[in-house]
């Protein structure tokens, strides 16, 4: 934590002399300590979601059990609504195109692309939140309502505890403090404008990931399972961003991001005695570079570090499943483009072909094996892998079209994915969510509704024109063509058309079989579970008919700043 | 504005479809308002065009871009010129009439809310169609209606022949629709864009080989949607739609549109000759079959629907005449408009107190019974006959009058056609009045059913398997809009014709030449007459002097191919469908063994590589955690050589 306090006591706002390096000025203030200056406006978004996350803690700590419920909702909904209204209000005044500045002491980046992805995190925030909230599915215990959280997380599974608790009716309202946290790391993620505050942002976040992971009311051991595995791989992988980190501070001598990207393309050079031996070092910049890149590519599942997905992605509880996926992939995304445009760009000679190859395994990798998934979880994830993969494809456009499609099809995919996620938690039998596909069976016919929608979700993870998954990769694609990564965009057509066929098996499976006798039921949800969904479909729709607007929108908060 | 006359009816369409069971009750009031309100605001634009002069009268608005590329524009926008502005007001009005009338026709119907939103979506499509400022919009109101006119058919759709007849329609709009999107493709690459007023002010210097590839393709599409030989077959099997359905799309308004393309695409086919006479041959052919079919069937909607096919053959053989002909088309167009609907609304008053019974034989004498649809009715078949003074006359004669001179034997072969078409016009409707309202009352002795009308209202006492019918006058909301399109069917014409106005009103559109005919229009006049005395006769002669047998003779050979609707069904199922089925057959022998093989090796592969590589995720972190340390090694290795090489 040491570096923390040297930038927090040394950075001297950001003066019109651009972004102070933290050595040059700490070489020259010996006498005088200067107040560190935030802008609080601009980071509303973010204090509004930790402040609204904080709330929510001590609601659980000191209201009566009966209406934590209420509260939690009611100040997660208003906290993640305020911080978009905020959002919004940001645009509105131009911060994201013409007045992006650098704030927070260097710390953040408050620029159009971060306003973007922070605008569709709050949205995600919300649906999330109102998956998390559904209460209609699960049987009443002891005349209270319950969600897909476990009724006790700290009780051993299947202990007495634990069915003491199930029988209570207990809830775990925790959920919604912890889901603010993570929107708030999200928030922070892409809009780190160095190391240190990126990997916290990264903490922030995954840390209450990997405990929603655990909590599912039902399969709790599965749930556990996941969760320990997300961590410890989680862990693993934050080792590999820390220690790039380490080796690009080497290197330049400082962790900013424009501060290294200036250090690479030598117009700085950095003038501290003790880094004399290692600065410049080119190998410290590529191993740490790669380092860094690395740690990125295990949140958004890219292989070879996606394996943790399926298995996550299957344990987790539904909600948090689709939360996950969705939030997830639009904040490390937003990071990746940062850290690839704004501070490796002298490099894109060096991580562009090590980026094809990992795009082409991501994309061939996910919808190959997704062939063979008897699980709707894990068919999802694994298509969320080949996803990244096409999203990469973008990334390394190296563009400006690049950074807006990337934006454009993170917020198509997201949607998509919540609804679908959505979908899956409606699908029950006794007990609880009938994710093998086998159960699917003849679903078309039972609830034809539910399964047009679904449909409608998978036609848009395969692209089918008149869908938002089609506009994106269409984006994507044409983005990277232009970039000159022609042979990429073959390769992701190709591992389209192999998608394509699980997705469309599912539809048949849905429409053209004969239902399963035992087969499980669609329940009817409230109006909050209703609601992610309608809203799914309704964006997936209209980002497939009319995408101009959003491309538009997304090309104008294409630019980083720096 | 424009686009507003397009919006309300699109709103009570969805407004009405979307809307559930609440609006079940007021539904019908609704759509017939938005109806009514779409009418006044297309008489505003009328009036304010007329403020204008001739030649500034045609009004654009553009509502959005559609596919804004570069080199390829696509707009939403609309044209309002005087050609239009005739089919707007066509189309409201009638549409408006045939609203309220359905108010009163559909009243026990349980789908009622459902038909009055099919019917706000047909305004909707048709106007889109005629507003239009391009091929690409023409073409989603023509896929529009099309689409409309399949709902609308079917509507009955628990009867299996009105399913039958609307997947018939369906498929047969298909082929024509596929030359109209061939036509715009054809467009496209040859003048760069859609748009009518480059592609039409640009015609000419195009070649003429590409200009009649074009014309024939815009036929093709005509025929189509407006029941041409050949793809006629549909419109007799429409008419298992509610009768006033059959009043709006598949007599006034829709068929019609192929004659509105015509004439719109006036410049291409103007310079191209060939595809001009191909136009003037489906015309005239169509025009002799349609009134042979409408002779012979004993179905009061389908000898009125040979009808509509025939007065419409005489329309596409006018705007296949060129600018001799283009503003007889649309004004006969009109007139029709008016007698046709006002004729099949009384078709469907006439079922609607003879317990939806369609068949003439089982009619007669009913004048006594219904004087207000007797008297409607009769003034719609004076005005379709050409009786001197009413509309039909002025409109028709007119185009006799062309097609004697498009010069040369060619003119003598057409004048003659649409002679001896004016003649078998006056015997066949002449055959239907007789039939219906004269004669011995033949539904006292043989009141069944016909099996294949099933009682739509089953809330009415009178119906039974084998009641006799109780004829009785229809609600004044009914007859109403009858009465109207009576005045229509009346003054129309000589309105029309009056100090050439109709001529002179459209002609800055379409252009217009005085053709010169080598006989004089005296001459062709007293012919007309003629020949409309000669159909009378002959008919009163069969149907007239003697009572009408109940069951229809055997009669000859003609007549028996005629009541077959000239073996079309026949033609098409041994050309069409068997060839068909011995082209698919082989298709998907070849399928079988050479696509499906590479596909199905394809298919396995990828298969057996997932099954193989799903056993990568054992379940254990540890050998997850080694993947991702072996990835990395292997990334950083990869950058490092990276910058080695």
């Amino acid at each position: 934590m040491t570096g923390m306090t040297d930038v927090a006591s040394t950075g001297g706002g950001p003066g019109a002399s651009g972004i102070p390096s933290l050595w040059t000025v700490a070489a020259e203030a010996g006498d005088k300590l200067q107040a560190p200056s935030i802008e609080y406006g601009k980071l509303s978004p973010v204090l509004i979601v930790l402040g609204a996350a904080a709330l929510g803690v001590l609601i659980d700590a000191f209201a009566p059990r009966k209406v934590r419920y209420s509260a939690q909702l009611f100040v997660t909904l208003a906290g993640l609504a305020a911080a978009f209204a905020a959002v919004i209000g940001l645009a509105a005044s131009g911060v994201g195109t013409t007045k992006a500045q650098i704030a927070g002491m260097g710390a953040l980046a408050i620029d159009g692309p971060t306003l973007f992805l922070q605008g569709t995190l709050l949205l995600v925030g919300i649906v999330g939140a109102f998956t998390f909230a559904e209460r209609r599915l699960e049987p009443a215990a002891n005349g209270s309502r319950v969600d897909s959280f476990a009724a006790q997380p700290a009780a051993v599974p299947g202990g007495e505890g634990e069915q003491q608790a199930v029988k209570a009716g207990w809830t775990t309202t925790e959920v919604f403090p912890l889901l603010m946290f993570a929107v708030g790391g999200m928030l922070l993620f892409p809009a780190a404008n160095d190391l240190l505050t990126l990997f916290i942002a990264l903490e922030v976040f995954s840390l209450p990931l990997y405990l929603l992971c655990a909590l599912a009311r039902r399969r709790r051991l599965l749930s556990q399972e996941a969760a320990v595995k997300y961590f410890l791989l989680g862990a693993f992988s934050s080792a590999f961003l820390l220690f790039g980190t380490a080796l690009l501070y080497g290197y330049a001598g400082t962790v900013n991001y424009s501060a290294i990207a200036r250090v690479v393309s030598g117009a700085d050079a950095t003038s501290d005695p003790v880094l004399a031996d290692t600065t410049g070092n080119d190998a410290l910049l590529l191993i740490g570079g790669a380092l860094v890149v690395m740690g990125l590519l295990f949140k958004v599942g890219a292989v070879p570090f996606h394996m943790w997905t399926p298995d996550v992605y299957q344990g987790a509880p539904t909600p948090v499943t689709g939360f996950m996926a969705a939030a997830t992939k639009v904040a490390a995304f937003g990071a990746l483009l940062r850290l690839l445009y704004v501070v490796l760009p002298g490099l894109r000679w060096d991580w562009r072909p090590v980026m094809w190859g990992v795009a082409i395994l991501t994309m061939l990798g996910g919808a190959v094996v997704a062939i063979t998934q008897t699980d709707i979880k894990r068919l999802l994830a694994y298509s969320s892998i080949a996803h990244a993969g096409f999203l990469l494809a973008g990334v390394i456009a190296t563009s400006e079209d690049g950074i807006s499609s990337v934006l454009f099809y993170l917020g198509a995919y997201s949607f998509v994915t919540l609804g679908a996620f959505a979908v899956v938690t409606l699908v029950r039998d006794a007990g609880g969510e009938a994710t093998h596909l086998s159960k699917w069976a003849g679903l078309g016919r039972r609830s034809p509704l539910l399964a047009a929608v679904f449909a409608v979700f998978l036609l848009a993870f395969a692209g089918i024109p008149l869908t938002s998954g089609f506009a994106g990769k269409f984006a994507v694609f044409k983005a990277a063509a232009e970039g000159g990564a022609g042979a990429l965009v073959v390769v992701g057509v190709i591992a389209s058309a192999i998608a394509a066929f699980f997705y469309l098996r599912v539809i048949v499976l849905m429409f053209f079989s004969e239902p399963q006798a035992d087969g499980p039921s669609v329940a009817v949800p409230s109006v909050m579970t209703t609601s992610a969904i309608a809203l799914g479909v309704v964006v997936t729709v209209v980002l497939g008919v009319a995408p101009q607007y959003f491309l538009d929108l997304a090309g104008q908060a294409g630019v980083f700043v720096r | 504005m424009i686009g507003l006359l397009v919006g309300v009816p699109l709103l009570g369409a969805a407004v009405l479809l979307c809307g559930g069971r609440r609006l079940d009750r007021s539904g019908h009031w609704l759509g017939t308002l938005l109806a009514a309100a779409s009418f006044a605001i297309g008489a505003v634009l009328f009036f304010s065009m007329l403020g204008e002069d001739a030649e500034h009268r045609a009004m654009h608005s553009k509502l959005f871009s559609w596919v804004p590329v570069e080199g390829f524009q696509a707009d939403v926008a609309f044209q309002l010129d005087q050609l239009s502005m005739t089919f707007v007001l066509l189309i409201t009005g009638v549409g408006t009439l045939i609203h309220l009338y359905s108010v009163g026709y559909m009243e026990h119907d349980p789908g009622r809310r459902r038909f009055f939103g099919y019917l706000n979506l047909f305004l909707a499509a048709m106007l889109l169609l005629v507003l239009a400022d391009n091929y690409l919009l023409l073409y989603v109101g023509w896929e529009g209606v099309g689409l409309a006119s399949y709902l609308l058919i079917g509507f009955w759709q628990h009867k299996p022949t009105a399913a039958t007849a609307a997947k018939k329609a369906f498929l047969v709009n298909r082929v024509g629709d596929a030359g109209l999107a061939i036509a715009i493709f054809l467009m496209f690459t040859t003048f760069g864009t859609f748009a009518f007023a480059p592609v039409l002010s640009s015609a000419g210097e195009a070649s003429e080989g590409k200009l009649t590839a074009i014309g024939l393709m815009l036929l093709l599409a005509a025929c189509g949607k407006s029941a041409q030989v050949p793809l006629q077959s549909w419109l007799g099997d429409a008419m298992e739609g509610p009768t006033p359905v059959s009043a709006l799309i598949h007599a006034a308004t829709m068929v019609t549109a192929g004659v509105y393309l015509i004439t719109r695409s006036g410049a291409v086919f103007n310079g191209a000759p060939d595809a001009q006479l191909v136009v003037v041959v489906v015309g005239a052919v169509t025009l002799l079959f349609g009134a042979l079919v409408g002779c012979a069937k004993d179905d009061i909607k389908k000898a009125l629907a040979g009808s509509t096919m025939s007065q419409i053959g005489y329309m596409i053989l006018a705007a296949g005449l060129g600018p001799i002909g283009y503003a007889f088309a649309i004004m006969h167009l009109v007139t029709h408009g008016f007698f046709k609907a006002g004729l099949f609304l009384g078709a469907g008053s006439v079922m609607h107190g003879m317990n939806d019974e369609v068949d003439m034989r089982r009619y007669g004498g009913l004048r006594k019974y219904m004087p207000v649809t007797f008297v409607t009715f009769g003034l719609g078949y004076l005005a379709i006959i050409g009786f001197p003074g009413l509309s039909g006359f002025f409109s028709k004669d007119q185009i006799i009058e062309a097609a004697f001179a498009k010069g040369g034997t060619e003119g003598w072969i057409l004048g003659a056609v649409t002679l001896l078409g004016a003649a078998i016009t006056a015997y066949y409707m002449t055959r239907v009045m007789l039939m219906t309202f004269f004669g011995e009352e033949r539904w006292r002795k043989a009141a069944t059913p016909s099996p294949d009308r099933p009682d739509v209202e089953p809330a009415a006492e009178t119906r039974g398997e084998h009641a006799e019918p109780h004829p009785h006058e229809s609600p004044k909301i009914m007859t109403i809009p009858m009465i109207v399109l009576a005045f229509g069917s009346v003054f129309a014409g000589g309105l029309f014709k009056a100090g050439e106005s109709f001529v002179n009103w459209l002609e800055p559109v379409t252009a217009f030449e005085h053709g010169h005919s080598p006989v004089s229009a005296a001459t062709v006049t007293t012919a007309t007459v003629v020949a409309l005395v000669i159909g009378v006769g002959a008919a009163w002669f069969q149907y007239g002097r003697k009572p009408v047998p109940a069951v229809a003779p055997r009669g000859n050979l003609l007549t028996r191919a005629a009541r077959r609707d000239l073996l079309q069904d026949d033609f098409n199922h041994v050309v069409l469908v068997s060839g068909g089925t011995h082209l698919t057959r082989s298709l998907v022998y070849v399928d079988h063994k050479v696509v499906d093989g590479a596909v199905n090796g394809t298919a396995a592969t990828f298969g057996g590589l997932s099954g193989r590589l799903r056993r990568l995720q054992n379940g254990f972190a540890r050998s997850y955690a080694v993947s991702m340390f072996g990835g990395a090694a292997v990334l950083i290795a990869a950058t490092l050589l990276m910058r080695a090489v």
